[in-house]
Parts: C-alpha cells; sequence; structure tokens
C-alpha cells in the first residue's frame, strides 16, 4: 500500500465514521424529543383535553402559553373561557413545563403549534392528503396518527398513518 | 374481625364516594328546576319549556356558522364529533349518557362556551330549559 492509498483509506474511515455518528447522535436526539416525560395536572387534562388532546405543555415556550391563556374567550375561533382560578393553576403548569431549546421556537404571529418550524420539519414525509382525511382532518388531531399522544409520547413507534 | 374490616371498607368508600361527587352535583331534571325558576323571574308570561322548541334551537345556525348539532350532531342521544379539532363527543343526552347534566357549574361553563360559539351571546334561561326538555326527551 503506498501512501496515497494510506490516506485515502484513513480518510475515508474517519469521514465514515464521522458522519454515522452524527446519524446516530441525531436520531438519538429526536427519539428523546418526542417523549415527553410524564408531567400531570388534573385541570389540565380536564380542561384542555375536553376539546383536543391536552397538547403536552413542551409543545410551546412560555411567552405563547401566557398569551394562549389570555385569550381563552377567543381560542382558536371557540370560547374557551375558564374561571380565573382554573386558569391562573392551568398557566402555571404550562409555563414551569414549557418548551426550551430548539422546540420554544415557533412561527411569527401565531400561537398554532402546528406551524413552528421543529412541526414542519418533523411532519415533512407526511403527504397533503393524508391531512385532509376524514379521520385525521386537521393538523390539531395528533391522536389520528400518533396513537400513544395522549400519553405524552409522540415517538415513531406510535405512529400509524391511517390510509 | 371480618365485620371490622367490611364496615371500615365501606366507611371509605362511602368517604371516597362523597369527596369524588362535584361540589354542584345535580341530577338533570333538578338542573331544569333550576332554569324553570330563573325562567320564571325573567320571561314575562313564561308557560313552561318545550322539546320541540329546544329541538329547533339545537339544529339552528341563528344566523352564523354553527349550530348545537355542528358537533353534537341531529341526533345527540349518539356520539358527536368536535367540528374543529375533530375530537370525539360522548352524547348529550343524559339518557343515553348518565354523566351528562349532573354537574351544574360544569353545564354552565359548557353553556355559556357554546352559546357564545353558535349566538354570538349567552342563552337565556328559557332557552336552556327547551334545550335540556329536548335532550333529556331523547332515548338510550
Amino acid at each position: 500500500m503506498n501512501n496515497t492509498t494510506k490516506r485515502w483509506v484513513f480518510d475515508t474511515t474517519v469521514w465514515t465514521s464521522a458522519v454515522m455518528m452524527t446519524f446516530v447522535l441525531l436520531i438519538h436526539d429526536v427519539a428523546a424529543e418526542s417523549r415527553f416525560p410524564p408531567v400531570a395536572n388534573d385541570k389540565w387534562q380536564a380542561e384542555c383535553g375536553s376539546c383536543h388532546i391536552a397538547y403536552p405543555p413542551q409543545l410551546l415556550p412560555a411567552a405563547s402559553w401566557r398569551r394562549v391563556m389570555s385569550e381563552l374567550d377567543k381560542h382558536f375561533g371557540a370560547d374557551a373561557s375558564l374561571d380565573a382560578a382554573s386558569a391562573a393553576g392551568i398557566g402555571a403548569f404550562l409555563e414551569s413545563n414549557a418548551a426550551r431549546g430548539k422546540r420554544a421556537a415557533v412561527a411569527a404571529g401565531t400561537l398554532r403549534i402546528t406551524e413552528a418550524p421543529w412541526f414542519r420539519r418533523e411532519h415533512r414525509e407526511v403527504a397533503a392528503p393524508v391531512w385532509k382525511g376524514a379521520s385525521v382532518k386537521t393538523p390539531a388531531n395528533c391522536g389520528a396518527c400518533h396513537t400513544t399522544a395522549e400519553r405524552g409520547d409522540f415517538s415513531e413507534r406510535g405512529v400509524r398513518i391511517p390510509r | 374481625m371480618r365485620t371490622t374490616r367490611l364496615v371500615s371498607g365501606l366507611l371509605l368508600a362511602a368517604a371516597l364516594g362523597l369527596t369524588g361527587l362535584p361540589a354542584s352535583a345535580v341530577t338533570p331534571a333538578e338542573l331544569q328546576q333550576n332554569f324553570n325558576a330563573a325562567a320564571r323571574a325573567s320571561v314575562p308570561g313564561f308557560t313552561g319549556f318545550s322539546a320541540q322548541r329546544g329541538r329547533q334551537f339545537f339544529n339552528s345556525t341563528h344566523g352564523n356558522d354553527w349550530s348545537c348539532a355542528s358537533c353534537h350532531t341531529q341526533d345527540p342521544a349518539g356520539p358527536g364529533r368536535h367540528a374543529k379539532t375533530a375530537k370525539d363527543i360522548a352524547p348529550l343526552s343524559p339518557l343515553a349518557n348518565p354523566q351528562r347534566f349532573t354537574d351544574a357549574a360544569k353545564a354552565e361553563k359548557w353553556f355559556s362556551r357554546n352559546c357564545n360559539d353558535v349566538l354570538g351571546r349567552l342563552c337565556t334561561a328559557q332557552e336552556k330549559g327547551d334545550v335540556l326538555a329536548y335532550l333529556m326527551s331523547l332515548g338510550k
């Protein structure tokens, strides 16, 4: 083996390992972020979970939750008003467990989880007709595909895309 | 010994049962009496509630986009589905779903939210009583 060949073998090995390592870390990162630690609050579960699944607090940053809770009478086109004590308790729970880091990025001018950059990135492989299917109807309907969403588990293992 | 255990078990069950009830526990009939008293006090010439009027009210969009039936369907003794989020909704008729209208505060919360969504205002005691009369007339 001459020096050029040795150099080539060495370079290829280093680069391949580096790429594989990055990939493993990336998958690990995504998997770790799609199962939210089981934080629970009875009021949050009962109130937020009555019209849609109780979206885990980790899906929006604290500032967004604060706005959601201050505009409940006009909640995405519906009146979701709450008594002051319940709203304060749920608000504190949401803010103290809110998204941090990459998940805290939001789309400007909206409180929609489904428009956040991370949400769009993670759902880019879902074809447009799937979102409009009778059993899905809206991207807000997490449970239509994420069969374990009620438990805060959004990992790929629990995903069943309806046909 | 066995008797003591049985008695303490029963006491515990009773205590849990009592604390498990919401503070505003009612029966649908008691709730209807509350609406009746409120309507007597506020509606001149009040003559009682009508299931037929309640059914029309329930299925009407009142000049806006939604009716009660948009989510609860025209058969509220059966399951419904939220018009926006697609979440399943349990039957609304208390005969089909015995948990319905057994918590006065909860009933009031939903009447006020949903009347705002459908009518753009709160419902009157007459309207709430008519709707409840309609729902109570629907079988299992």
